[in-house]
């Protein structure tokens, strides 16, 4: 196999800033395919907005909005990280090999969000057409008004899970604690099977697609009901 | 925002760290609360009736000598006094109403900030690390302590609306959040007659607690009672003489994170306000959950 160029950037020696503005402007131009962060030590928005075909590994916790509007990178952390990892992502891929914290994949349009760990609450929320997995469990109110792209929870789901869902799906393979206003429970369609399959195969999860359950918008909010007396 | 640190320290070879270990710590989380901090520390006085008492004066130049002389002249209490600029430190076996009184009446600018056998204030306006430098948080030497780092949305910015907020003795509270129900919950503690000092939400919730406890219930049960009562947003870090206890409301928005290993435990609103502690890497991390009573004994 061909051996990655692999640059090195330590966040104890240059500022979040100067991270992003390399991998903005630096990559592509001295090409290295690879990029490794060390000491992230929590701090926010570490390799955001990031355009270009890179890997990048951060080797340790991360803070808030690692990752957000990622479009070409494929970007593993190893460790956790807190609010809103991959927020807005067009494209690509982000993994945490930890657990995140509230909010993770919230308003993804694309790629694939893969959290070993457990997500905290809203996962997912607002999600416009990315895919998340999550290995553990995800939080209270997740998947809050999801428009499009699918939430596939390996463990359990909190309270709340899908309140006025839109268009995406989610799969949960343990117990849901509740369900939000116009969430339902529906059958696994062959379709379904196959959507959980493809997933779990692109984060290599060890589990079974016909252990899943399939929730979907009940769609009774899509429209404005006189009669329904604001009680959902 | 705010941002909310407390530190627990297990073997007690280490409790001489805590003030290096806590400070960067809250210099980190200035950035959440740039308008005033606050720290309280816990350390036993010792066995016997002697107390702890932290005084505030806003006063430029306050004579703290004097109050020492005045107080020893006018109480015929032994006191011993120490002062570092707005903050005076008093032991004293003087019983805390009649030293809130004699307060009241020879020096009314002076703010009782803390009383009980092991806890200490500090609190003032500025920015967190500025007043941790002020009062030598670094130097300080304890068990366990609460702090706090205040962006003001809801009330003054003063010394005395800084948080960590106290009630009773022994007892203090940091808080991330906001209440919208404060008023009523305090009308109804001043039919029972609590007192309070400001108008600030947090200074509701710590009464209650307070008042729950001198009726009788543990604080585990006066929170179970504050998650019914307290309508609004809160992370909550309290500390008693023996305990730190952390509790996110039901829609947990205030964020939160423990970290914890064989020395100790530690619990910020940001995971990069612990990023400086030993043995971090190996640290045991988790994320509080909503309305789950997190409690850690000396």
């Amino acid at each position: 196999m061909e051996s990655l160029e692999l640059e090195s950037i330590d966040l104890q020696k240059l500022s979040v800033r100067q991270l992003n503005h390399y991998l903005h402007h630096e990559i592509g131009t001295t090409s290295p395919s690879r990029v490794e962060i060390l000491n992230p030590n929590g701090l926010h928005n570490i390799a955001v907005g990031l355009d270009a075909p890179v890997r990048v590994d951060v080797r340790g916790h991360g803070g808030y909005f690692l990752g957000g509007m990622n479009r070409q990178a494929r970007i593993v952390v190893h460790g956790n990280v807190g609010w809103s990892v991959a927020e807005n992502m067009m494209s690509g891929e982000v993994q945490v090999k930890g657990f995140a914290s509230q909010c993770a994949g919230a308003s993804a349009h694309g790629g694939l969000l893969f959290i070993e760990g457990s997500a905290s609450s809203r996962c997912g929320i607002s999600l416009k057409g990315g895919d998340i997995v999550v290995g553990g469990h995800v939080g209270h109110m997740s998947a809050f008004m999801a428009q499009a792209g699918h939430l596939v929870v390996c463990g359990d789901a909190g309270a709340g899970l899908g309140d006025s869902l839109y268009e995406a799906v989610i799969y949960v393979r343990g117990k849901i604690h509740s369900l939000g206003a116009d969430a339902r429970e529906e059958p696994m369609a062959e379709e379904d099977y196959a959507t959980v399959g493809q997933l779990l195969s692109r984060t290599g999860l060890d589990c079974s697609p016909r252990e899943f359950k399939r929730v979907a918008s009940a769609k009774t909010l899509y429209h404005w009901n006189v009669d329904a007396d604001q009680e959902y | 925002m705010c941002g909310i640190i407390g530190l627990l320290i297990k073997p007690e070879s280490k409790r001489s760290r805590l003030g290096e270990w806590v400070t960067p710590m809250m210099d980190c989380m200035g950035d959440r609360g740039p308008d005033s901090a606050g720290l309280a520390v816990f350390s036993p006085v010792g066995d016997g009736p002697l107390r702890r008492f932290s005084l505030f004066c806003g006063q430029p130049g306050f004579d703290w000598t004097e109050l020492g002389k005045a107080f020893e002249r006018d109480t015929a209490s032994e006191g011993n006094l120490s002062a570092i600029e707005n903050h005076g430190r008093l032991v004293s076996p003087i019983a805390p109403e009649s030293l809130e009184e004699w307060l009241s009446r020879e020096f009314p600018s002076v703010h009782l900030l803390s009383t009980g056998r092991s806890i200490e204030v500090y609190k003032d306006q500025g920015h967190p690390a500025e007043i941790a430098e002020r009062y030598g948080f670094a130097g300080l030497a304890a068990s366990h302590c609460v702090g706090h780092t205040r962006m003001a949305t809801e009330s003054a910015v003063s010394p005395a609306h800084a948080h960590p907020f106290t009630a009773g003795e022994d007892f203090c509270l940091v808080h991330n959040g906001s209440l919208s129900n404060p008023w009523s919950l305090r009308r109804r503690l001043e039919k029972r007659g609590v007192d309070f000092e400001t108008d600030n939400d947090t200074e509701a919730a710590c009464r209650f607690l307070e008042w729950r406890m001198r009726e009788g219930e543990s604080l585990e049960d006066a929170l179970k009672a504050a998650f019914i009562e307290l309508d609004g947003f809160y992370t909550l870090l309290m500390a008693t003489a023996g305990k730190l206890v952390l509790v996110r409301d039901a829609f947990a928005c205030k964020p939160a994170v423990v970290a914890e290993t064989e020395d100790y435990v530690a619990v910020s609103s940001e995971f990069r306000s612990l990023a400086h502690l030993p043995g971090i890497r190996s640290a045991e991390l988790f994320e509080p959950v909503p309305e789950e009573i997190y409690s850690w004994s000396l």
